[in-house]
């Protein structure tokens, strides 16, 4: 069972190592990188690659560690009570599966994806230490300890808001997702173009470069906007030219406003773009 | 099997532990790679090393490894010659620099125990005698990259390597209230509310699950108040190259007084040494044992140091390097201490972001702290404490 990549993800040589270790010793794999470097998408692909379902898990500010596992939903079986529904003498009816459970419950070695642990309290981590080790715990309304059926392989992605507590980090394995070079890029592109013009790849790619040269940007465009940009490029059908005439008096590139997020960069780029054209005879 | 190896990581001050060794020598034993050296480093990076910040101390450490070169000390007790032509003036012209003669610091040293000798009257100008306005390497208000400051104010190029006479610095006023408001407002950021101490408050989503889990018994639940729990150790650069930021600091330290319950200042002249001070007035009676302030405050206060670390490269990097007095370890060392005590920590630069790279013992700090330096400004400020809230 290995990873290699997928017709619409490439991975590269370091991160396809890390998954397979990952999968090899049952452990879980925590990545980072900028934003819209595939993070979140690696689950999706790792999941249909190996032909294994996929449990997501969104992580929220207030998301509790329990709330992964299960919760007891007290406030149904208090309305059932008082309805005199018979159900209310099983308390198993009112047990609500969490992502975890499901997974580890599964038939099949399954895939988790924990997306954006980053933004959950700084507890929750520790609160999972032993989840994710022993790929076990015990339900109390229930009197069961709930083990996982296979190891699923965790995937974990974290934007870096706040740091994780070593404990947590001892048990994962880690990789950063770097930004992707132009020879990757290319076949990135490629994955998602398949019949776009040659021409027009090269000097997109040159111009996107190019915007993430600028210095002093406070956003800088990733592999998703770039994604989105030819897009747009495309569907507007832009010639190759339009791109060409970088030094010319437009030097603003069409469309910008899917490279560029931020109202401070448009300006600054504009800026930049003005001081660029007076140069020009 | 790797344990030298292993060692070799935490002698370069990897965090990796045994398990993460038994991970890799188990992914070892799997196959997962085949004799691949290029493969053996991506999968032990992806196995030992946590953070990306770590990569490239890990990358250094993988590569003395396995050339087997020998290891750099860690701390290069030279320093480099360009840092030097960096602090100098730009007044001079490249003919009379060269000119100059590039002394070493041991040799300053006893050259001027030497003419301290022989010399025994006031001197002014030429370029051998201790006086003002020359270019000898002793007194001041002249002109030589590796110059000892006797008395007077050193003059713009801030690098002389000693003051010998003690001077009078001002206590920082934590009164003044003028403009401080969007200080206060970025440092608000840092505020982190916990739930301490006696449960008075009442828990509504606690009551109701409570009774509900109950069959419809009232079951009242009650938590404690929230109170701000950030503690925060600040310490404050004073006197010498800081006196021409003393007002943004004034206004800094006024706001952090009223943001945060506990908060602890302490003052330092340059560069942390052995000893600070809580009392400017006083501090040559009242030096507390930075050791005592390591050992009384615990990992969970976050550090906060205010200076424009403009110095002399040698008061952070050798024993000996104080302007004041001599210290027996060197500033780099203490500060490394402090970091490792609180491990959240920030500089606050008050010079501009842009001249930082113009004087070398700034990206020494800058260094030492993993580039959490931030200017005293408003946006640096935010920045600071998203880092220090991370």
């Amino acid at each position: 069972m290995k990873f290699q990549g997928t017709d619409t993800y490439v991975a590269t040589r370091d991160l396809t190592l890390a998954v397979n270790a990952a999968i090899a010793l049952q452990r879980p794999l925590l990545i980072k990188g900028e934003p819209g470097t595939g993070k979140t998408l690696l689950a999706e692909e790792v999941a249909s690659a190996l032909g294994m379902p996929l449990f997501q898990w969104h992580i929220k500010s207030t998301t509790k560690a329990q709330q992964g596992l299960y919760e007891y939903d007290a406030v149904s079986r208090l309305r059932d009570s008082q309805l005199g529904d018979p159900r209310v003498e099983d308390i198993g009816h009112y047990i609500v599966h969490g992502v975890l459970w499901q997974a580890f419950e599964c038939d099949e070695p399954s895939v988790v994806l924990i997306d954006e642990i980053d933004k959950a309290d700084i507890e929750f981590p520790n609160d999972l230490l032993r989840e994710l080790d022993r790929m076990e715990f015990h339900c109390y309304e229930l009197h069961r300890t709930i083990k996982a059926k296979h190891r699923p392989l965790i995937i974990i992605t974290s934007n870096n808001e706040k740091e994780l507590p070593d404990a947590f980090l001892r048990r994962c394995f880690f990789h950063y997702i770097k930004f992707p070079d132009k020879e990757t890029m290319q076949r990135i592109v490629a994955v998602h173009f398949p019949v776009l013009k040659h021409e027009l790849l090269k000097e997109a790619l040159e111009v996107f470069f190019d915007l993430r040269d600028v210095p002093g940007l406070k956003k800088k465009p990733s592999t998703s906007e770039l994604i989105d940009w030819l897009k747009l490029l495309l569907a507007e059908d832009i010639p190759p030219e339009a791109l060409r005439a970088k030094e010319a008096k437009d030097a603003i590139p069409p469309l910008h406003g899917a490279l560029l997020k931020n109202e401070q960069d448009v300006h600054l780029f504009e800026r930049l773009a003005f001081m660029a054209r007076r140069k020009q005879p | 099997m790797l344990v030298d190896f292993f060692l070799h990581l935490k002698a370069r001050q990897l965090p990796v532990s045994t398990n993460e060794l038994l991970a890799l020598l188990e992914a070892l034993e799997a196959r997962l790679v085949s004799g691949s050296l290029d493969d053996f480093y991506l999968l032990s990076r992806a196995i030992l090393v946590k953070d990306e910040a770590l990569y490239d101390r890990f990358d250094r450490a993988f590569g003395e490894y396995f050339r087997g070169i020998e290891a750099l000390p860690g701390f290069a007790p030279e320093v480099p010659e360009e840092w030097l032509e960096l602090a100098a003036r730009k007044h001079l012209s490249e003919a009379d620099r060269l000119k100059l003669q590039k002394l070493s610091y041991e040799k300053i040293f006893e050259q001027l125990k030497e003419r301290l000798a022989e010399q025994k009257e006031r001197h002014s100008g030429g370029s051998k005698w201790i006086g003002t306005a020359g270019t000898s390497p002793y007194g001041h208000g002249g002109y030589n990259p590796e110059g000892v400051r006797i008395g007077g104010e050193s003059v713009g190029n801030r690098t002389a390597i000693k003051v010998w006479d003690q001077r009078e610095f001002r206590n920082l006023d934590d009164t003044v209230d003028l403009g401080v408001r969007n200080i206060k407002v970025a440092l608000r950021r840092l505020r982190h509310f916990a739930r301490k101490g006696a449960a008075t408050e009442l828990d509504l989503d606690g009551t109701i699950a409570g009774t509900a889990r109950n069959g419809g018994w009232l079951d009242l639940h009650l938590r404690p108040e929230r109170h701000n729990a950030v503690k925060v150790l600040l310490f404050l650069d004073i006197g010498g190259s800081m006196d021409d930021h003393i007002q943004a600091c004034e206004e800094l330290f006024s706001a952090a007084r009223a943001e945060f319950k506990h908060l602890e200042h302490f003052y330092f002249h340059n560069c942390v040494y052995e000893g600070v001070w809580k009392d400017n007035r006083r501090r040559h009676g009242e030096k507390l044992s930075t050791w005592d302030v390591i050992h009384t405050y615990g990992p969970d206060y976050k550090l906060v140091f205010v200076g424009d670390a403009s110095m002399s490269p040698y008061e952070i990097a050798r024993p000996g390097g104080s302007v004041e007095h001599w210290n027996e370890e060197a500033g780099a060392v203490w500060l490394e201490r402090l970091l490792a005590t609180w491990p959240h920590a920030a500089w606050l630069n008050p010079l501009p972001e842009a001249h930082w790279s113009y004087t070398s013992s700034i990206q020494m700090i800058e260094q030492l702290l993993g580039k959490r330096m931030f200017p005293l400004t408003i946006d640096g400020l935010e920045r600071a404490m998203r880092s220090l809230s991370k």
